[in-house]
């Protein structure tokens, strides 16, 4: 199997190519997880990789998800460079114990003497009409902990270049692929090599609000600047990409300029990483705003299953350009 | 409770800017005092008030434009009172009143909503929060509000008069005087032998300052003898003449750059001449440098234009609605006239009235012009 001559490519083959990469480069590196061998993935990015890297290096693994990302994190402790995957976030809870209390404490706790070079990577996110167990965003969970690193990649670019980088950090990192955007193409910079897993990014420049979104939110935050355009209000979209530690100097430096600010959040809005930025602004902008902070998170419900309830559950790109317009152009 | 609203500053003007506050709440004002900029078509003016009192609340902010009429400001009779006024008597002392509702609190400046950019920049220019409107949510003053507001007083500081506004104005007034008042115009060519002597002697001991220029003595004329002829000094709107109790005469001042406006001269029949000069030429500083005020502009109950040395021998005025007349002198210059049986050289002005026929008729006007004649031939009772 070789890489696709054309630089036009999904977000899931970008991971793919992301995990290859790695794999081609790094003899230390290997992937493991549930259903990543034969079946190919459960959202099929690993398709193809055990035929061209064999079983040594794309391992299947029992549905015990503390047990295996425990297994990674003594390899990544060992010396090796494991990229494990987890199906779904809410599978991830499964092994909440192994990340929380060993991933991101071994390295401090050994005072140093142990690194945890360790990639989990994992689906995220609701929109696939997969009910209450697989559909939820609790990436904000996550970006609670100190010692790790959280990113969260909205584009086909980042999603292609966020691992090798990951891989790179001694500590461990966790990527939130949302499953929304598995499917999106988008054509890549063929001179492009590598990303930051350190800044956000303003994906589109605006004046009069700032939305920051991550992930599948960008898309639905872009959208939503359309909408507000047609109205005459120029939105800025700040992708978070990194959602721990949190860029706050690009996010205050792009709401000082507009003065406003919509945050979309796909979790539960209580205790929200949209509420984490929010006080950040309110902390060291409140005098650079002109309208209280908003957000747009999901509904604070189990993800229902019926479709049109799932998309009233989520952030849609019309109730954002309504928080939005609400705060520049309120009636 | 005095209410300041937004004065016509004009007969077509429908609504004005309010360019600049110069008071505060807390402030005491007296009749007469200046206490804003209002723009208009005729450019910025000062208006005064004709309150008494403590400034209770400024009701629009500065940059704001609302239709005549609309209040903008409170002004108290005295210092606020802090409790309710007292209330009747009531009809049925006996039964139990119910605890009347707390009277509504002044708003501290603390109350305001103002966003936290639009109170710091607030504060860095000292702007008052009262005096603006806010256009955020629930009407919180936004950064753009006070931005707005900081950006006025460098427009006012250049005050004066917008040259395509003014125009259109004049086009206005001209154009509604030449369709509705049926004109009639006389003149008159007036000896000025003597009024030039006594000019001559009552200026020779005296500073360049503090002369007379012939101008005084032609509108003293036309002013005083206003007083034979009082129906040209007046309004007529609405179909009726009215009247003016007192004679002020409009001055009629040419702009540099075009344009022109006619202050008004505050009992103009009644001033010494030293203070006509002094007043023409205050208001011809004042109306080139801007600074008119309210009262000056819409005071008029007559004009009177004088065209000055390099002006034309005689002119036909159009009388400034709703007045009823307008008196007009050309160049003073020396001109063959028969004096006796011999042509002599003299200086002479030509004198020139229009006036509304629908209030007096060519009669009076020519009684009117006769005496201005008189008037001129005794300058000493000037």
């Amino acid at each position: 199997m070789t890489a696709p001559s054309t630089t036009a490519m999904t977000y899931r083959e970008a991971c793919k190519q992301g995990i290859r990469d790695a794999l081609l480069s790094e003899p230390r590196c290997f992937m493991m997880g549930e259903d990543i061998g034969r079946y190919g993935g459960c959202y099929a990015v690993s398709k193809g990789l055990l035929d061209e890297f064999g079983e040594v290096r794309i391992r299947d693994t029992p549905l015990s998800e503390n047990g295996f990302t425990g297994i990674g994190i003594g390899a990544a402790m060992a010396g090796l460079r494991p990229i494990v995957e987890i199906m779904t976030i809410n599978f991830s809870l499964l092994a909440l114990d192994q990340i929380v209390n060993n991933a991101a404490t071994i390295p401090h706790m050994s005072g140093g003497q142990f690194a945890v070079p360790l990639v989990i990577r994992m689906a995220t996110g609701g929109g696939r009409r997969v009910a209450a167990q697989h559909s939820h965003s609790l990436e904000g969970w996550y970006a609670h902990v100190p010692g790790l690193r959280v990113l969260a990649p909205a584009t086909v670019e980042d999603a292609r270049f966020m691992l090798p980088a990951a891989l790179k950090d001694p500590n461990p990192v966790l990527i939130f692929e949302h499953v929304m955007l598995y499917n999106v193409e988008a054509t890549l910079d063929p001179g492009l090599r590598e990303v930051d897993i350190d800044h956000a990014r303003i994906r589109r420049p605006g004046t009069d609000v700032s939305l920051i979104a991550f992930g599948y939110g960008v898309t639905k935050a872009l959208a939503a600047a359309e909408l507000l355009a047609a109205d005459g209000i120029s939105a800025e979209v700040l992708d978070l990409r990194v959602l721990r530690p949190l860029d706050s100097e690009t996010i205050l430096a792009s709401v000082r300029r507009t003065r406003r600010c919509v945050m979309v959040d796909e979790a539960w809005r209580s205790g929200s990483l949209a509420a984490e930025i929010g006080m950040r602004i309110a902390e060291e902008a409140f005098f650079e705003l002109d309208a209280p902070p908003r957000r747009v998170c999901g509904a604070e419900v189990p993800m229902p299953y019926a479709p049109h309830l799932e998309d009233a559950a989520l952030p849609q790109p019309e109730g954002i350009a309504a928080a939005a317009r609400g705060l520049v152009r309120p009636a | 409770m005095g209410a300041f609203r937004m004065p016509a500053l004009g007969a077509d003007m429908e609504s004005g800017t309010l360019v600049e506050w110069l008071i505060k709440p807390g402030d005491t004002v007296k009749s007469g005092d200046v206490v804003a900029v209002v723009e208009t078509q005729k450019g910025a003016i000062e208006v005064e008030c004709f309150e008494e009192g403590v400034v209770a609340s400024l009701a629009i902010g500065q940059g704001e434009t609302v239709p005549i009429g609309t209040l903008l400001a409170q002004i108290g009779a005295e210092a606020p009172e802090p409790t309710q006024p007292h209330a009747p008597p009531s009809p049925k002392p006996a039964q139990p009143q119910p605890a009347p509702p707390p009277a509504p609190a002044p708003a501290e400046p603390s109350r305001i909503r103002a966003s936290p950019a639009a109170r710091r920049l607030a504060a860095e220019r000292n702007i008052p929060l009262a005096t603006l409107r806010g256009t955020g949510i629930d009407g919180a003053i936004t950064l753009a509000d006070v931005a707005a507001a900081a950006a006025v007083p460098r427009r006012a500081a250049a005050r004066g008069f917008d040259a395509v506004e003014m125009r259109r104005a004049i086009a206005a007034a001209m154009s509604c005087s030449k369709r509705d008042i049926p004109h009639y115009y006389l003149s008159e060519t007036i000896d000025l032998t003597a009024a030039l002597a006594w000019l001559e002697a009552f200026n020779a001991p005296r500073p360049p300052t503090e002369r007379l220029l012939p101008a005084a003595l032609l509108l003293k004329a036309a002013a005083l003898a206003l007083r034979n002829t009082p129906r040209l000094n007046g309004t007529f709107e609405d179909g009726e003449y009215r009247p003016s109790p007192g004679i002020h005469a409009g001055w009629a001042i040419a702009l540099r750059g075009g344009g022109l406006v006619a202050p008004a001269i505050r009992d103009t029949d009644r001033r010494p001449l030293p203070e006509l000069m002094a007043a023409i030429r205050d208001l011809v500083r004042r109306a080139r440098g801007g600074g008119l005020r309210l009262s000056e502009l819409t005071g008029g109950t007559v004009t009177v234009t004088s065209l000055g040395e390099r002006g034309a021998e005689s002119v036909t005025g159009i009388i400034y609605p709703p007045q009823v007349a307008i008196i007009g002198f050309g160049r003073v210059s020396v001109r063959p006239m028969v004096i006796g049986d011999a042509v002599a050289a003299r200086p002479a002005v030509t004198a020139s009235l229009a006036a509304d026929h629908r209030v007096t008729d060519g009669h009076a006007g020519g009684l009117y012009l006769a005496t201005v004649t008189r008037l001129l031939q005794t300058p000493e009772v000037l």
